[in-house]
């Protein structure tokens, strides 16, 4: 029991450390990326390369004054980021950052815990999610900031039933809701066994499933309630300090797990090519398929800023025709295609 | 443990109910409310309903209160701008919420303890979807149709006049 539980321990504590440092991280990435694109050098002061920019940039957010406005609700306005932070930080539990490793005879699995609901459960937080960006912006008491809010749950809500429906489709395929069988099921890649990733067989349910996870991350082009062409600052506009920090960091959290849930489901999750084809032992696959899992992660990562960069933001009402009059029939179509192969096939 | 879990999940339960009902800030009921649906969820899981619960939790916490708070912040309510009831009505509803009270009391008096069925498994996915595709089919197909016949009227009773420009949302 005592062994158990400082296993489950220590690995939390190893992936909660390394959700944040890729957060912080991921702050400089889209810096750097942003003044690639536009052929800029970008952060270079703090230290080489300005490496050391996040920490500086945390610094700084923790010095800043903190201001709580006098009409806002106190309380409420304190929760909402905390709300948002606790939420984005809850979803990674479930994702499966390897098979098992012997260590003395007992096989520990890197993955913190592997629910019979799994996907549900990762779909569950998502759908809570949207409290705290709607408690801050309700709290502060600011036109823009409400705006911003009601926008922010009007989206995610909207989205939120074409991520579902695609995930249906998905699991109609796998027959299991576990991350972990999921991946399992997809082992081999392109190697003695012949097992496709799922994109393969899934690519309308994957498209819809990242645009979604777009929309539900409040990235461009789909960052309305945070658009500063026409709502100051969104929901956020009247917080500062570490308060606004937390709500930052929360998005960049968001944008690391769902790209890990999105190669979970869709690139293999930690299966690579070749895998069984190495001669290694259960171990050593174990930790390249972390580092490869690893690598198809901060792929999706930098994919999101590409976006970010490249795509032109939506208008509103362009958003709301896209998710119900595109996304949904799109993912009902997904759905009814997958069940007509699967009989046709027999796959599975 | 369980026990305690059990004790814990139902004093939350309970109190946030009845701050639900005593909270002068609607946007704090809700907030409440959604508590309450998550200590809800506590129970199913400690009642190995594994599914129930996260089902619980994504349609009720997760899109029917954000509806609510949606609606309540479009609102702003505030104590100075809320309309006075007559008396009449408050004695209307103390009067109906009593006989709902009076109906409960009476369909659980006599009801007998459920035992809970063998097994941890019983709530999980597998065997909760083939008893609801097997044993009780032909409900289950009733109430989806139920359920599609109230969206559809909440459509039809959504829809904008024919000749305006429609807009979602």
């Amino acid at each position: 029991m005592i062994a158990f539980l400082t296993y489950k321990i220590i690995l939390v504590l190893v992936i909660f450390t390394i959700t944040l440092a890729v957060a912080a991280y991921s702050t400089y990435a889209e810096r750097k990326v942003a003044a690639f694109m536009q052929d800029r050098i970008g952060p270079d002061r703090a230290g080489p390369f300005g490496i050391f920019q996040p920490l500086a940039d945390g610094l700084k957010f923790i010095y800043k004054e903190e201001i709580i406005p006098n009409v806002s609700n106190k309380l409420l306005f304190i929760v909402g980021p905390c709300v948002a932070m606790l939420t984005a930080l809850m979803a990674g539990v479930l994702i499966p950052w390897g098979d098992t490793v012997t260590i003395g005879g007992i096989a520990y699995s890197l993955q913190i815990a592997d629910l019979n609901v799994g996907i549900l459960y990762v779909f569950g937080v998502v759908s809570i999610g949207v409290y705290g960006i709607m408690i801050g912006g309700w709290s502060s008491n600011n036109k823009f900031s409400l705006l911003g809010a009601i926008r922010a749950s009007a989206q995610m809500i909207s989205y939120e039933i074409a991520m579902g429906l695609a995930i249906i489709a998905l699991i109609l395929m796998t027959g299991t809701l576990s991350l972990k069988e999921i991946s399992l099921q997809q082992a081999g890649g392109v190697g003695s066994h012949w097992t496709m990733w799922n994109v393969v067989y899934q690519p309308l349910g994957f498209l819809i499933f990242i645009v979604c996870a777009f929309a539900e991350c409040n990235r461009t082009p789909f960052d309305l309630p945070e658009c500063e062409t026409e709502l100051v600052g969104g929901y956020h506009t009247e917080y500062s300090s570490m308060k606004l920090g937390f709500y930052l960091f929360a998005e960049y959290i968001n944008m690391f797990v769902s790209s890990a849930v999105i190669s979970t489901l869709y690139f293999g999750g930690f299966n690579f090519p070749f895998m069984n084809d190495l001669g290694l032992t259960q171990n050593w696959i174990t930790i390249l398929g972390a580092i490869a899992l690893f690598a198809k992660v901060l792929f999706f990562v930098f994919f999101f800023m590409w976006i970010r960069w490249t795509i032109p933001r939506f208008r509103y009402d362009q958003l709301m025709n896209l998710g119900w009059k595109g996304l949904i029939p799109l993912a009902i179509l997904n759905i009814g295609l997958t069940g007509f192969f699967t009989l046709w096939l027999g796959h599975k | 443990m369980t026990l305690y879990a059990f004790y814990f999940l139902t004093f939350l339960a309970i109190i946030s109910a009845l701050l639900v009902v005593f909270s002068k800030n609607p946007v704090y009921s809700i907030l409440y409310l959604v508590i309450t649906f998550f200590a809800i969820a506590g129970h199913y899981v400690l009642l190995s309903a594994q599914f129930l619960a996260a089902v619980h939790v994504i349609v009720y916490a997760g899109a029917i209160m954000v509806l609510f708070l949606y609606v309540l912040m479009m609102l702003n309510l505030n104590k100075e701008d809320e309309p006075h009831k007559p008396t009449l009505v408050k004695f209307a509803a103390v009067l109906a919420a009593g006989i709902l009270l009076v109906v409960l009391i009476g369909s659980l008096k006599g009801a007998s303890v459920i035992q809970q069925k063998t097994g941890p498994e019983i709530g999980l996915v597998k065997n909760l979807g083939k008893v609801l595709f097997k044993d009780f089919l032909f409900p289950f197909e009733i109430s989806s149709i139920l359920l599609l016949a109230a969206m559809v009227g909440v459509v039809m009773i959504g829809k904008d006049e024919p000749k305006s420009k429609t807009e979602s949302e």
